[in-house]
């Protein structure tokens, strides 16, 4: 469920501040130095570390025992479609490899585009970013049985290298439109799951309805968020009150309530006559409504931490409220909450797998469901598949993370 | 003229009502409360007819009606009592999970936060590896995975089940773990432990005036818990050992003694521990290092020791920048306990949604489940901001 740190983020420092050495007033340590500072410092030390390290070992063992030789990965191997795309029409499975060329086309290009603005990023800090993304890709295509992912896979990434080849050579000046081609390209992608089939949204299961939930929840929740607490913040007290009762009342009750309203209740607020929204259109409205109080909160940090010289120097010049808002006061705000935003992101990103309490067809679901499938069932296949499931979304959800820790070095949030 | 001069200027800073600022902005409001109220009252009405349209009540006589199911661990609890009675065993189920599930991912996750700063790297590299690994993780998954994967995968049948020294019985069935059981009414042994307790503070309180008087060391604790124990020993004694320890004891498919647990339990509470301490954790790390360096070094100069330091000097600042964070994870594990409903242990949500599944109006019945958690949600926020407030730097 959402996370929220209300009161200061505490800045997460560097790895481990306790041995950073500097390398140029200290003599590098040869290995045998090194184990001593760091294992056997003293004799307790030195006893821990043999039992912990022998513990760990065991743990250790058996984890790799259990991945490598005892667990049946057949179940995954059969299914991985279905754990993709659910019951996607297997004839109309190019739909995603256009999305995905299309996504791989547009990243690239915007690659090359900053690299032009900012100069080459560090070769290593991009491989750190992208590490547990390139780790899902490998065991997937370990996992398929035919050929044709892997090929899809090696164009997209030509197609990727290609376009970023193309953003460098482009005038700087594009990286200034580069926003509204993602915003374009997230129409794209749904348009080619979508275009003339009747595959809506609302039919989307498997791992693709996770990440269609996600990334349209986070881009509806956004403004939504913006606009309350821009309201909490206001001028008006019968605003204010407003905003501030809707904000605490949402962010006391759990994600689950409003899901499970969402789809037991929310025909009763449809008038008689009205089509009933689809069981996806209810979550993701469930979603938004949820996630827009926890953005309002992060927003309000920002808002809060903006001098009240911007504003006032921004009436002096004689800009309308506004613009005031818009051209003076959101840019510095949402800059100073990027990680907290991010943050909540990945939240919701998590959360979307609550859906498969309320009986939609999500990742999930597919992973509790292909246990019972006859080949399968009674074997007891709940760890692989769950193992399989919490892989998918950890590296989705940890490369977000990682992203946005070198977003927030770009940025010098908190530094200047 | 210079009358009629000075009218114009009064009537030239005061401009026509449309364009008063003051007045503006109260029309904007009353007509921003007016469209509110407009959209809420669509909603009651249109909630309103619906309800009336598909045969609902729409008041709260129905909480009187008999609930029509059971509830799984409550074996006091039978069907025919009314709906209220029901809620409320679902409600002392959520704050079982969030009180015991807060104390133990305090524990852990304090443990784990101080661990990724340890001077040992294998210790600073595992915990690093469990953050990472689990704060990334859904929490309903971690909860699945304990439940479907850990307890009904792993856990032998109820006919061989695991006895871990005696005193903890583990199967797919159960978890039965050693407990005390009264022998005869409580209320005089409670009331020596009363009395131990009004000893040991009193106790605690001289220490500490002494100490500050005179600076004999305080052992305020030393003294204080062992008043506690000589007085509630005597009084178990004296009393003829009111509480007895129960082990539980299995015969074929059957287990007396010790206290249940059921499996659902067991699975969320784990899943949610796991999951809060791995959030904790850093909460933990990152206020650690939030303590100025100096601290540190003032600390070693005067040649307290490891563990000193950190007592003494680090967790009580690093203490002063958690709580807040910490007390809204504290509101996070509350609020996750209702994804209970999805491996089946039966608290305030799963309650709440069995009895709308059995025709009784969703509205109300959602509307005492927000006002169940709001509640509680409150509590929490109210007991860390008195926390908050006593560990608040004292500015003098």
């Amino acid at each position: 469920m959402a996370e929220t740190v209300e009161t200061p983020q505490v800045e997460p420092a560097e790895e481990s501040p306790v041995l950073t050495e500097d390398p140029l007033t200290q003599p590098a340590a040869t290995p045998g130095e090194w184990l001593r500072a760091n294992l056997f410092s003293t004799w307790y030390n030195a006893l821990f570390t043999v039992v912990f390290g022998a513990f760990l070992g065991y743990a250790f063992f058996r984890l790799l025992l259990f991945v490598f030789v005892t667990a049946n990965w057949e179940i995954v191997r059969v299914n991985l479609t279905t754990f993709m795309v659910g019951r996607f029409p297997r004839g109309e499975l190019y739909r995603a490899w256009v999305a995905i060329g299309l996504v791989s086309a547009v990243s690239g290009l915007g690659v090359g585009v900053a690299a032009r603005r900012r100069g080459r990023a560090n070769r290593v800090a991009l491989l750190r970013m992208a590490a547990p993304g390139i780790v899902f890709v490998a065991v997937l295509l370990a996992l398929t049985s035919t050929a044709t992912p892997a090929l899809m896979v090696a164009l997209s990434a030509l197609v990727a290298l290609g376009s970023r080849t193309v953003g460098m050579r482009l005038p700087p000046r594009v990286g200034r439109y580069m926003p509204i081609l993602y915003v374009a390209t997230v129409f794209g992608a749904y348009a080619a799951f979508s275009a003339g089939s009747p595959m809506t949204y609302n039919n989307f299961q498997g791992l693709l309805l996770n990440v269609f939930l996600a990334i349209a929840a986070i881009t509806l929740c956004f403004p939504f968020g913006v606009l309350l607490a821009l309201g909490r913040r206001s001028t008006f007290p019968a605003v204010r009150l407003v905003c501030v009762g809707y904000i605490e009342l949402i962010r006391g009750v759990p994600l689950i309530t409003l899901l499970l309203m969402g789809a037991t209740m929310l025909g009763f607020f449809v008038p008689a006559g009205m089509t009933r929204p689809g069981q996806v259109t209810r979550a993701l409205v469930a979603f938004v409504l949820f996630a827009g109080a926890y953005v309002a909160e992060d927003v309000r940090g920002g808002l809060q931490s903006i001098p009240p010289g911007q504003v006032e120097a921004a009436k002096a010049i004689g800009l309308s409220p506004l613009k005031t808002t818009l051209l003076i006061v959101l840019p510095q705000a949402l800059r100073n909450v990027i990680p907290a935003l991010v943050g909540q992101f990945i939240s919701l990103t998590k959360d979307t797998v609550l859906v498969a309490i309320i009986g939609l067809t999500d990742v999930l679901r597919v992973a509790r469901a292909v246990t019972s499938q006859p080949q399968f069932a009674g074997q007891g296949l709940q760890a692989e598949t769950l193992l399989f499931t919490g892989f998918l979304l950890w590296s989705i959800c940890f490369t977000m993370s990682r992203a946005s820790q070198r977003l927030e070095k770009r940025l010098g949030v908190g530094m200047r | 003229m210079a009358g009629g001069g000075e009218q114009t200027a009064v009537r030239q800073t005061r401009p026509p009502p449309w364009r008063d600022v003051r007045i503006i902005r109260v029309v904007a409001q009353v007509v921003f409360l007016v469209a509110v109220f407009f959209f809420l009252r669509f909603l009651f009405t249109t909630l309103m007819t619906n309800m009336r349209a598909s045969g609902l009540p729409t008041g709260f006589a129905f909480l009187d009606q008999p609930t029509g199911f059971d509830i799984r661990g409550a074996d006091d609890f039978r069907p025919s009592q009314p709906i209220r009675d029901a809620l409320l065993v679902g409600y002392a189920n959520t704050i079982r999970v969030a009180a015991i599930g807060i104390a133990l991912a305090t524990v852990v996750g304090v443990l784990l936060g101080i661990a990724r700063l340890s001077t040992n790297w294998l210790v600073r590299k595992a915990a690093a590896v469990y953050v990472e690994a689990i704060r990334n993780t859904p929490v309903l998954l971690i909860i699945a995975f304990m439940y479907f994967a850990v307890v009904l995968a792993a856990l032998p049948g109820i006919a061989d089940a695991v006895n871990v020294f005696g005193a903890m019985i583990l199967s797919t069935r159960g978890i039965w773990m050693v407990w005390g059981e009264a022998t005869q009414p409580l209320g005089p042994f409670l009331a020596v432990l009363g009395v131990g307790l009004a000893v040991a503070v009193a106790l605690g309180v001289w220490r500490t005036r002494l100490w500050d008087e005179t600076g004999t060391p305080h052992h305020r604790v030393l003294w204080g818990a062992g008043a506690l124990l000589l007085i509630g020993g005597v009084g178990y004694v004296a009393l003829g050992a009111p509480i007895e320890v129960t082990l539980p004891t299995r015969e074929g498919r059957l287990v007396t003694g010790g206290i249940e647990l059921q499996p659902t339990y067991g699975a969320l509470l784990a899943g949610l521990v796991i999951y809060t301490a791995s959030h904790i954790a850093e909460i933990v790390r990152g206020s650690i290092l939030a303590v100025p360096k100096g601290q540190t070094e003032a600390a070693q100069a005067i040649a307290l020791s490891g563990f000193q330091r950190m007592r003494y000097v680090i967790l009580p600042q690093a203490a002063r920048i958690a709580v807040p964070p910490v007390a809204s994870q504290y509101l996070n594990l509350t609020k996750n306990s209702s994804l209970a409903i999805f491996v089946g242990y039966v608290e305030l949500t799963r309650v709440t949604f069995t009895a709308i599944g059995n025709a009784n109006p969703a509205p109300q019945l959602v509307a005492i489940l927000a006002l169940g958690y709001l509640t509680l949600s409150l509590f929490i926020s109210a007991i860390a901001n008195v926390v908050n407030r006593s560990l608040a730097l004292k500015a003098r």
